[in-house]
């Protein structure tokens, strides 16, 4: 009993084991066929899709989407006149600047590597760099170039943006936010000066730090300061230095200023910057223009004014 | 009422957080030199510019046949440290070119007053000590000049 019921089931075992094989090779075929169709197009795979979120059908509604739905992508605007960004109308500059302070950043965190914010070691890591440190050199002198040129880039963004009349309504509050991502990035540019603590930019520091004394109410010599009980020893440039000389204190102050608050500062201002950019009517531009291809056939003889994307 | 209070308690709370935050960046003690040092002996210093204490304590003691007197070592335009060229008799600002006579008196470049000077006092074993954390000051434009106060110099 127990032997027949032993050789029905082992019979029975290795008749589903024999046609479960034969629909595996039948699945296999298929699974791979799938996964060749699946590379000829990968952005159609399940993977692609677990990644990226968004079915990749060129429609116009998918190109949106992976725009708007794009972490990365999201402060960009979904469609943009097509004059706007010319280069000749916006010089890239503000585009430019972007692309600078991610150098700068990434360029600098590298730096960070060799560098310490103390009288004593400072200048000799900064010796260290130029003339040891494999790419010190190329690092230091990218991050110094970035910098400079940061600067003109930003002076350049405002001036175009000027000149097109960009700071008007309704982008009044962005040219705002401008500024004082303008003055961030001064504030940068200064802060970075001390660091190498060569003559340079010790006095730099001094100059511009004794500036900071005529601060009104809240400088030694400045208006009302004195009279609000402002010394040496208490007023905005203390605070700023850490001590009333620029001293081990002003450096390191002037290495977590330079470090960490001010681009995280500006960073937050920036991302405000590109979405308000967005929210006022994108790119400011000239009166956008049609191409003939597109204008549709019941409109053709009406002239057509469109207004940028976004703009209400 | 309730929700007032609660409110009125968190922003309080945030405020103190704040005046924390900034009384935290005005440190209690320096490792500073000190303002308050011991130049010594007025029969020490001969006739003219003295550049003793330059590099420890920022000043240069001046003699001349009357007095003894200390300059502080500050540019009254920035605040760089200028030189003593003795060749020219002159004390000139590397920074933006200020020149001032040898008693610190400004007569070319930015600067807008002479040079601040210390206070100086005869301690008890007649040694002189000097304090430059209270200084004593010429400004014309101002109408004060404090040059000749008790402390801006002493007489010898």
């Amino acid at each position: 009993m127990a032997e027949e019921n032993g050789d029905k089931k082992g019979t029975g075992l290795l008749d589903r084991v024999r046609q479960d094989i034969t629909d595996l090779k039948d699945t296999i075929k298929e699974k791979g066929k799938d996964e060749i169709e699946s590379l000829k197009e990968p952005e159609k795979s399940q993977l692609f899709r677990s990644v990226f979120r968004v079915k990749h059908d060129e429609t116009p509604r998918n190109r949106a989407l992976s725009v708007l739905s794009n972490v990365f992508f999201h402060l960009h605007p979904a469609k943009v006149n097509r004059d706007a960004v010319k280069y000749k109308f916006t010089w890239g500059m503000g585009g430019i600047t972007f692309y600078l302070f991610i150098v700068l950043t990434f360029t600098g965190v590298l730096l960070m590597f060799y560098y310490h914010p103390s009288k004593v070691q400072a200048f000799r890591d900064i010796l260290y760099l130029e003339n040891d440190v494999p790419f010190g050199k190329l690092l230091r002198n990218m991050h110094r170039w970035a910098a400079h040129l940061m600067i003109i880039a930003v002076w350049l963004h405002m001036f175009r943006v000027f000149l097109t009349g960009s700071y008007k309504k309704p982008r009044e509050f962005n040219w705002c936010i401008g500024v004082l991502l303008m003055v961030l990035t001064l504030l940068l540019s200064f802060t970075g000066y001390l660091l190498p603590d060569d003559q340079l930019g010790f006095w730099a520091v001094t100059v511009g730090t004794n500036m900071a004394r005529a601060t009104p109410l809240l400088g030694t010599e400045g208006p009302f300061g004195a009279l609000l009980g402002m010394t040496p020893y208490n007023d905005v440039r203390f605070a700023l230095l850490g001590g009333s000389i620029v001293d081990a204190n002003a450096l390191l102050r002037a290495y977590i200023w330079h470090c960490i608050a001010i681009p995280l500062i500006a960073s937050i201002f920036m991302a405000l910057h590109f979405w308000r950019v967005r929210k006022d009517g994108g790119i400011s531009g000239p009166a956008p223009i049609m191409l003939e291809s597109e204008i549709k056939e019941e409109n053709r003889n009406r002239p057509v004014i469109l207004r940028p994307s976004g703009m209400v | 009422m309730r929700r007032r209070v609660i409110w009125g308690m968190i922003y309080g709370y945030l405020g103190i957080n704040l005046l924390m935050f900034l009384r935290f960046f005005f440190p209690r003690a320096l490792y500073e030199p000190n303002t308050i040092f011991n130049i010594g002996y007025p029969a020490d210093f001969s006739i003219g510019i003295d550049q003793r204490f330059l590099m420890t304590n920022r000043a240069w003691v001046v003699r001349e046949p009357d007095r003894i007197f200390v300059i502080f070592a500050r540019c009254t335009h920035l605040g760089c440290t200028p030189e003593w060229k003795p060749a020219e008799n002159k004390f000139k600002c590397p920074c933006h070119g200020s020149g001032y006579d040898s008693e610190g008196v400004n007569f070319e470049g930015p600067a807008p007053r002479p040079m601040d000077r210390a206070k100086i006092a005869l301690d008890p074993t007649g040694k002189m000590v000097v304090d430059t954390s209270k200084l004593f000051m010429d400004d014309p434009r101002a109408g004060v000049n404090q040059f000749n106060d008790p402390g801006a110099y002493l007489p010898v």
